[in-house]
């Protein structure tokens, strides 16, 4: 019984490797047969991978039965040890009676000798019942295989299946009777056959298991419906982004900086100067990001210009450039690839040609299972309805249509003046912001101090709202009032962005002029600290400063960056402030002090805030350009916008689920997908443009960050081009980007562009062509249809129609302007029958006849 | 799920998911809400068949206009009553399901907008559909001048061979087209 069982739990260990095995070895064999097929090879190692899961738990259900067989074999040791305690006890009595009466000896010994035998009978039996146990466990197990999977099929389900095994059958069969050689039939057979296995489901269930916070959407989808829902997927699309971002900048950048740059306190870029030691622990100033921030990775200052560093020679200030470079490449890839795809989802729906039946059949959102939804749904279909009908109609009277464009135009002036306010204020407080920088922080208060970031996030917060104060005197439809309302907003952040960037412009100006004095000031405190030690001693030691006593230069592009880091941390809080007062706070006075009011709280003036899309999105938007603005000069952004996303995540998912009621009006997600992704192509281009002008025209500090001491970033390039690779190399990149080539390209490219244009525009013209054949052929195909009963119908009211001529009006139908085609077919119809047929002249015929009919005179 | 789920063993599950667009994930939530639905006596779970208004009593389907066509379209009861078994619960995820082909999806939508089930969305049927959209009330509800108007519309702009009703391929060409059927036309547990 031991013996058996070990070999099972053996051969259950073996099969399990030789599973295995054998799977790797058919790959290695297939691989090398068929070289070509390499694909197939990593799908095999992909299908291994996904078969050691599989096999475990099939193991661990075998298992079970393993372990219930070791259980049975302990108890048969059990067994054992009592017979053989009973056998030593009969010993120790055999002893003693042996020498009371040796008598008794043959009878005892032959007592012992039934027990034994008992004993092993006993054994027996058990492992015979035993056998009989696993026999019946295993025909219920089939019983239950027969019994259950028929009864649980419909007939439905149980012919879809036989149709698959029909399938089988069939490709089996069409192999066998191709004429290729048996290795491609295996190979074919053996794909069809996976494509219908249990390991796609597997891998499936794995993707969808992978895909971070689905059923958190989910559960907002069934209660909002799919246009709440579109802005939590673009959030995790945005996340997802962030993360490769994050990954580039922190996997090439800072961890390699950290590992294998000089540490800190080296030189004295990486060492907080001697005026600051004293305050750069304090968390104001860390809140500011100055101090022991300001001296590390997470900025650019921090990062020294050696070519190469550490014993990988990792070229830090290459890998610097290219992964800013490449974050910005990346974003425009996958943004332009987003589009096209949603372009091409949405592409087909745009003519206008079934408004009325699309309304009609696919406007319920089957996703809605709210009630509050559902009625603001049918609200807003019921409404829609009514406005189609109407413009249907045409009867849309503009009595007073001189106020509306009065009320019109005085509204874009006042969200004119209100930009032009707000870009000023943001001009004016950066500007004294700088006068206080110069004057030093420490004196001023904390307003101050954080003037500038808090005045964009008020006017961000503010400006939409008296912008949807100033729409209602436009009177537009909801949905232009929509789009107006967004391109305002949008108006204003870029306004507000780019008048910060002028600002800031103007202090990197500042700050240069700042640093050519500085540098003319180290040159004389060399001079002076070299003249005065020459003449303490002649010896020609190394002078040692500390790095901290090092006079430096203002590192302009550590302050852009830390303007921006500030800008995000501000937006942030204000994001999450605004969202806790605005829609938990109110969402809770709303619900406790209802009961002790004058009037209904819920329905009336306060009630609960609606979840804003557009506004989100566009906030999102916003955020992302300024991270694409600021990772230059600041590595640490991406990771702090990682971590931003991440608690919006899951605080916004908590607020819409706890405090806000559904929108009144429900806008469709699909329609405004693409114009999201539009307006971040925008802003990514916008942001860009500032990063392109600095790094291009602007030379960089002489004395921090990874170009210090170059003329320009870009020379990095050249550097490496020259130093690290052949001369033919640098040769031929010189040649390659000489405007001869690049010239030709771009132009080479704007015509390829032009030409799929112009195909793509063709293509729509001949597809509105063949819809318009398509209406007519059915056309004719239905007088064809009628004209064998209309003929006969002719025939019986003319008794006598030989020889005669007669005719036969045919339904006319406002599709069919060409007449001449269904002439030509009814002649041919007439003409397979062996009837003449001739048609009246179309001047014969008044227009009131027309109108109505189509003339077709037949003579027999 | 423990006690629930063992009664759906791995071999059912690989094949339903076969014949569904469900993945592993879901079908098992689907047994779970199917077996709240089952009263407490009832021990073989899968052929029961749970009356209509049991089912409609779910959160997701209770909102829809269309909740009672959609439990008769996708019951198989001989007595047409609208009640479902498991077997017809998952039918129905599974048409509402993310990946379901637009095929499959307009077929059964325009199953659910035929309200007297004989194969073509005529007046009487495209008029029902309207009073369900706008949610059956008084004050919602159109005008039979607007009512008249708008189902012309419609018929002029779908009803492609002029015999006054939508048939399948005609439905199925005007849905194709639509930008958001196919997000809008989803059941999620």
């Amino acid at each position: 019984m031991l013996h058996k069982n070990s070999t099972l739990s053996y051969c259950l260990q073996s099969t399990k490797i030789h599973c295995l095995l054998l799977v790797f070895a058919h790959t290695v064999r297939e691989f090398f047969f068929y070289r070509k097929e390499y694909k197939l090879f990593y799908q095999k190692i992909l299908l291994i991978c996904l078969f050691i899961p599989f096999l475990n738990e099939s193991m661990s259900f075998l298992g079970d039965e393993q372990f219930e067989g070791g259980n049975k074999e302990k108890r048969h040791r059990e067994k054992r040890r009592d017979g053989s305690k009973d056998r030593r006890k009969r010993a120790n009595a055999k002893r003693r009676e042996r020498s009371r009466a040796d008598r008794e000896n043959e009878e005892f010994e032959e007592r012992l000798g039934k027990r034994e035998k008992g004993r092993r009978g006993r054994v027996k039996n058990d492992q015979e019942a035993k056998k009989r146990d696993e026999q019946d466990s295993e025909d219920k197990e089939n019983s239950e295989d027969k019994e259950v999977k028929p009864e649980s099929l419909s007939p439905d389900e149980l012919e879809k299946l036989k149709e698959a095994v029909d399938e089988k059958k069939k490709l089996i069969q069409s192999l066998r009777g191709k004429p290729w050689p048996m290795k491609k039939k295996l190979v074919t057979l053996q794909e069809t056959l996976r494509i219908q296995s249990h390991d796609d489901q597997d891998f499936e269930n794995f993707k969808t298991a992978c895909i971070p916070w689905e059923m958190k959407i989910k559960e907002i989808e069934s209660h909002f419906g799919s246009s709440v829902a579109s802005y939590f997927i673009f959030l995790r699309w945005m996340y997802g982004i962030n993360m490769i971002l994050f990954g580039l900048t922190f996997g090439l950048v800072m961890v390699p900086e950290a590992l294998m740059g000089r540490p800190y306190g080296s030189i004295p870029r990486k060492t907080v100067p001697r005026a600051e030691e004293a305050s750069a622990m304090d968390f104001a100033v860390l809140w500011d990001f100055g101090g022991y921030a300001q001296y590390s990775v997470l900025f650019y200052g921090f990062y020294s210009n050696q070519r190469a560093i550490g014993w990988l020679k990792f070229r830090m200030p290459l890998s610097y450039f290219l992964v800013g470079v490449g974050t910005v490449a990346y974003s425009y890839m996958v943004v332009i690839r987003t589009m096209a795809r949603n372009a091409n989802e949405s592409g087909v729906g745009d003519d206008n040609s079934f408004n009325f039946s699309w309304k009609m059949f696919t406007s319920w959102d089957y996703l809605i299972g709210n009630p509050e939804t559902a009625d603001n749904k049918f609200a807003s279909i019921t409404t829609c309805f009514k406005e189609a009908i109407l413009e249907e109609q045409e009867s849309r009277k503009d009595d007073n249509i001189h106020l509306t464009r009065f009320l019109r135009v005085l509204a874009n002036f006042l969200v004119l003046c209100c930009l032009a306010g707000s870009g000023y204020l943001i001009y004016f407080v950066v500007r004294r912001s700088q006068k206080f920088a110069l004057d030093g922080f420490e004196n001023h208060t904390w307003w101050e101090r954080n003037e500038v970031n808090m005045v964009m996030s008020l006017l961000g917060m503010f400006c939409p709202m008296l912008f949807d104060v100033i729409s209602t005197l436009e009177n537009y439809h909801p949905r232009v009032a929509l789009q107006w309302q967004l391109g305002r907003i949008f108006a204003l952040f870029l306004g507000n962005l780019y008048t910060f960037i002028i600002a800031l412009m103007d202090e990197i100006n500042v700050k240069r002029e700042e640093e050519n004095i500085v540098k003319f000031n180290i040159t004389m405190w060399e001079a002076s600290l070299y003249n005065g030690t020459v003449s303490e001693n002649f010896t020609a030691s190394p002078i040692t400063i500390h790095p901290a006593d090092v006079p430096r230069g203002p590192c302009w592009e550590t302050m852009v960056g830390q303007e921006f880091v500030r800008l995000i941390i501000s937006d942030t809080m204000t994001t999450y402030i605004t969202l806790l007062i605005g829609d938990f706070l109110r969402a809770v006075l709303v619900r406790f002090l209802n009961h002790c009011w004058c009037w209904d709280l819920e329905a009336g003036f306060p009630s609960y805030s609606e979840f804003d899309v557009s506004g989100n999105v566009l906030g999102l938007i916003f955020n992302q350009g300024m991270i694409w603005m600021g990772a230059f000069y600041a590595p640490c952004l991406p990771a702090l916008n990682v971590l931003r996303l991440h608690v919006s995540m899951y605080l916004q998912c908590w607020a819409v689920m706890c405090c806000n009621v559904p929108q009144e009006r429900v806008f469709k997600a699909s329609g405004s997908n693409n114009f999201y992704m539009a307006m971040l192509l925008v802003i990514l281009f916008l942001s860009t443009l500032p990063n392109i002008y600095t790094i291009v025209t602007i030379p960089p500090s002489f004395d921090c960050g990874p170009f210090s001491g170059k003329n320009r970033m870009f020379d990095v390039i050249h550097e490496t081009l020259e130093s690290d690779f052949p001369a033919w190399f640098s040769k031929v990149f010189s040649y390659a980007s000489n405007p001869g080539l690049v010239l030709p390209f771009i132009l080479l490219m704007v015509l390829a562009i032009y030409y799929l244009q112009s195909t793509s525009k063709s293509y729509k013209e001949a597809n509105v062509e063949l819809k318009k054949k398509l209406q007519m052929v059915i056309q004719i195909m239905k007088i064809i249809l009628l004209l064998p009963t209309t003929v006969n119908n002719w025939r019986n009211n003319n008794a006598s129609f030989q020889g005669q001529e007669g005719e036969i009006l045919l339904p006319k139908s406002r599709q069919l302007e060409n007449e001449s085609y269904s002439c030509l077919i009814i002649q041919t119809y007439c003409l397979r029958r062996k009837e003449r047929v001739t048609f009246f002249s179309k001047k014969t015929y008044d227009n009131e006849v027309k109108k109505k009919s189509f003339p077709v005179v037949f003579s027999f | 799920m423990g006690t629930t789920a063992s009664q759906l063993d791995k071999g059912m599950l690989s094949e339903y998911q076969e014949l569904t667009f469900l993945t592993k994930q879901e079908i098992l939530l689907a047994y779970k809400r199917f077996s709240e639905l089952l009263p407490k006596e009832e021990t073989n779970g899968l052929s029961y068949r749970i009356p209509m208004n049991a089912i409609l009593e779910l959160p997701e389907l209770k909102t829809n206009p269309f909740n009672k066509r959609i439990c008769m379209v996708f019951s198989t009861s001989d007595s047409h009553d609208g009640s479902l078994s498991f077997d017809d619960f998952l039918d129905l995820l599974s048409a509402f399901s993310d990946s379901a082909t637009l095929e499959i999806k307009s077929h059964y939508a325009f199953r659910i907008f035929d309200f007297d089930d004989d194969g073509t969305l005529g007046r009487q049927d495209l008029e029902k559909l309207v009073n369900c959209l706008t949610g059956g009330t008084v004050d919602t509800s159109l005008t039979p001048e607007e009512m008249k108007q708008l189902i012309d519309n419609i018929l002029e702009e779908s009803d492609i061979d002029k015999d006054g009703t939508v048939n399948l391929s005609e439905f199925q060409h005007v849905i194709s087209r639509s930008p958001d059927f196919v997000s809008s036309f989803k059941i999620v547990l």
